[in-house]
C-alpha cells in the first residue's frame, strides 16, 4: 500500500480519488477511457513538442500530400500539416469540454435540486423552462443560438451550455426527490439547517455521482455537437485547428484525398469513445460504498 | 425537563384526516409511550410535534410555550428526535464527525470537538469512531449515532421513533437500556412510539393506546400485566400482545 509511506491519515478526498482511479483502472474499458483521457489532456499541454510543424503555416507547394513523406497524416489543401493541426486541435477541445462543464455542472445542479427541494412553485416555473429547452434538439438550438450570436469558438460554446443543462438539471431534481423526504433530510431539518444549507451540504452530495457520470456522458455529445457547429461554419473559425471545422473543409476533398477527414474523424470518435467508456466505468466507481474503502 | 401537552391535535393529507383530535399531557421528567397498530398516526404525532409536519391544527405546548411559536433555534434545542431506522436517518456520504459537527456549526456552540466526544462517551461508542462512515457501522451503532446527534444540542424533550424496531433483538435491549440509562443520568422527557407493548413496558411510566388517528385510552404501565383497559380495542391490544408473549 502506497498509504504506509505517507502519515497514518490522507484526507477522505484524497483516498477517494485514488480508489475511484484504481477501481477504474480494474476495468478494461474505463481504463481505455482514462488512456485516452490522460493522452488527450498531455497532447494539450505539450502540444508545441509534439507538433512537427507549425499548423498555421500554409505550404502551397505541398497541398494534398498522402501521409508519410515528413507528415506524419499528409497535408491539407493549403499545404498545412493535419497531425500537427490534430495535435493543437485537442486544445481547442479540451477548452470546450472543461467551459462547458464548469458551466453546465453547477447550473443543472442548482436548478434541479431548488426545484426538486422546495417542490411546487419553484417546480412549477424551473421545471417548465428546463421543458422549454429540452423541447429543442440541442443542435437546432445551438444553431439558433450561434446564429444570433454570430460565429465565433466562444459563441458556441455558449450555445451548447445553454442546451446542455437541462438533462442535468432533469436528472439532479429526480435524484433530489429520492431524497427529499429521507429521515437525514428530516433530522438535519430538526437541527435548525436552512434550505440552503442542506440542499449545499446534504442534497448536493448525494446527487453529485450521478451528475458527474451524466456530464461524462455528455462530453461525447458536447465535442459531437461542437464539431458538428465547426463543421457547419458556425463554431471555431478558420484558421483554428479544430476538429469538425477540419472535416468540414476536408469534405471538397473527401473522395480523392481520405486522409483529410479520416484523422480528425478518429480524433472525434476515440474521444467521445472513451468519455462514453469513462462514464459507464465512473457509474460504478462513484458507488459509495467504493468511495472510501481503505 | 420540560411537560409536554397536546391539545386537540388534527392533520388531514389531502381528503384523509389522519389524526383526530388527539390530546395528552406528558409530565416533566416522564416516559410516556404511543401504541397502536400500523397507520394509527403514532409517528405523524411525532412529526407534528417536531414541526416536520406543519400544517396540522390544534396546540403542542412544551414547557409553557407552543412549538409553533418558537423560533427555530429554541425549537431544535428543546426537541429532538431519534428515528426508527437507523440505515436511512443517518447521511451515507457524512462521516460521524460531520453529523455531531453540523448541529454544532449551525448553532455555533463552543468546545465542538469536546462536546462530539463527550456525546459519544454518552453513548457508548469509542472517541475514534469520529472518523467512521455510516456504511462502517453496525445497525446498532448507527442508531446509538443517531442518539448523539439527538443529545449533542442538549434537548429537554427527545422523541423516540421507534428506535429499535428496525434492529436485532440483541441489539434493541442495549438500545434500549442506553436509552434508559440517559434519561435517569439527563432527565430527558420522552415521548415512545413502539408496536411493541414489552418494550413500553419496560421503557414508560403510562402509555396511550392508538387506534385510527384517535387516542382510545391512557393507560399506567401496571395495567399492562392485568391488562386493566377499559376500552375493549386496548384491552384486545394487550390480550394479543401477552398472549404472544407466553406463546414465545
Amino acid at each position: 500500500m502506497t498509504a504506509a509511506t505517507q502519515p497514518r491519515r490522507m484526507p477522505q478526498s484524497l483516498i477517494a480519488l485514488r480508489n475511484i482511479l484504481a477501481f477504474l483502472m480494474r476495468s478494461p474499458t474505463s481504463a481505455f477511457g482514462l488512456v485516452v483521457l490522460a493522452i488527450l489532456i498531455l497532447t494539450a499541454i505539450f502540444a508545441p513538442l509534439l507538433a512537427t510543424h507549425d499548423p498555421y503555416v500554409q505550404d502551397l507547394q505541398n497541398t494534398l500530400q498522402r501521409p508519410g513523406n515528413g507528415h506524419l497524416f499528409g497535408t491539407d489543401e493549403l499545404g498545412r500539416d493535419i497531425y500537427s493541426r490534430l495535435v493543437y486541435g485537442s486544445r481547442i477541445t479540451l477548452t470546450i469540454i472543461f467551459l462547458v462543464t464548469i458551466v453546465v455542472g453547477p447550473i443543472g445542479l442548482l436548478v434541479g435540486t431548488v426545484s426538486g427541494y422546495f417542490g411546487g412553485w419553484w417546480d412549477t416555473v424551473l421545471m417548465r423552462i428546463t421543458d422549454i429547452f429540452l423541447s429543442f434538439p440541442s443542435l437546432i438550438l445551438s444553431l439558433a443560438f450561434v446564429a444570433a450570436l454570430g460565429p465565433s469558438l466562444n459563441n458556441a460554446i455558449i450555445a451548447i451550455s445553454l442546451t446542455a443543462w437541462p438533462p442535468i438539471a432533469r436528472l439532479a431534481r429526480a435524484e433530489t426527490l429520492t431524497f427529499r423526504a429521507a429521515d437525514y433530510i428530516s433530522a438535519a431539518r430538526l437541527q435548525g439547517a436552512s434550505a440552503t444549507r442542506i440542499i449545499w451540504k446534504s442534497i448536493m452530495p448525494m446527487c453529485l455521482p450521478s451528475v458527474m457520470i451524466r456530464l461524462t456522458l455528455n462530453m461525447a455529445t458536447v465535442i459531437l455537437t461542437a464539431a458538428g457547429l465547426g463543421f457547419l461554419g458556425l463554431g471555431a473559425q478558420p484558421p483554428l485547428p479544430e476538429w469538425g471545422a477540419m472535416i468540414a473543409t476536408g469534405r471538397r476533398y473527401m473522395i480523392d484525398h481520405w486522409w483529410l477527414v479520416t484523422f480528425p474523424g478518429l480524433a472525434i470518435l476515440a474521444v467521445s469513445l472513451a468519455f462514453n467508456l469513462l462514464g459507464d466505468g465512473l457509474r460504478d466507481a462513484l458507488d459509495p460504498k467504493q468511495m472510501n474503502k481503505r | 425537563m420540560k411537560p409536554v401537552a397536546i391539545r386537540d391535535l388534527c392533520i388531514s393529507f389531502g381528503a384523509v384526516q389522519v389524526l383526530h383530535d388527539v390530546t395528552f399531557d406528558v409530565a416533566s421528567g416522564e416516559s410516556f409511550g404511543l401504541v397502536g397498530e400500523s397507520g394509527s398516526g403514532k409517528s405523524t404525532v411525532l412529526r407534528c410535534m417536531s414541526m416536520l409536519q406543519a400544517q396540522w391544527t390544534g396546540d403542542v405546548i412544551i414547557g409553557s410555550q407552543s412549538v409553533r411559536e418558537m423560533p427555530l433555534n429554541a425549537r431544535v434545542r428543546t426537541v429532538q428526535m431519534v428515528f426508527q431506522d437507523p440505515y436511512g436517518s443517518l447521511h451515507p456520504r457524512h462521516s460521524v464527525a460531520t453529523v455531531l459537527s453540523e448541529p454544532l456549526r449551525i448553532h455555533g456552540l463552543d468546545r465542538q470537538r469536546a462536546r462530539m466526544e463527550q456525546a459519544l462517551i454518552d453513548v457508548g461508542l469509542p472517541v475514534d469512531f469520529l472518523e467512521r462512515f455510516p456504511h462502517q457501522l453496525s445497525g446498532g451503532q448507527r442508531q446509538r449515532v443517531a442518539i448523539a446527534r439527538a443529545l449533542i444540542l442538549e434537548p429537554e424533550v427527545l422523541l423516540l421513533d421507534e428506535p429499535t424496531s428496525a434492529l436485532d433483538v440483541s441489539v434493541q435491549a442495549e438500545i434500549l437500556n442506553l436509552l434508559a440509562r440517559l434519561r435517569s443520568e439527563k432527565g430527558f422527557t420522552y415521548l415512545m412510539v413502539s408496536h411493541d407493548l414489552s418494550v413500553v413496558d419496560h421503557m414508560c411510566d403510562r402509555f396511550a393506546v392508538m387506534q385510527a388517528g384517535r387516542i382510545v385510552e391512557v393507560l399506567d404501565r401496571a395495567a399492562i400485566p392485568s391488562n386493566a383497559a377499559t376500552q375493549p380495542y386496548a384491552r384486545d391490544l394487550i390480550a394479543a400482545s401477552l398472549a404472544y408473549e407466553r406463546a414465545v
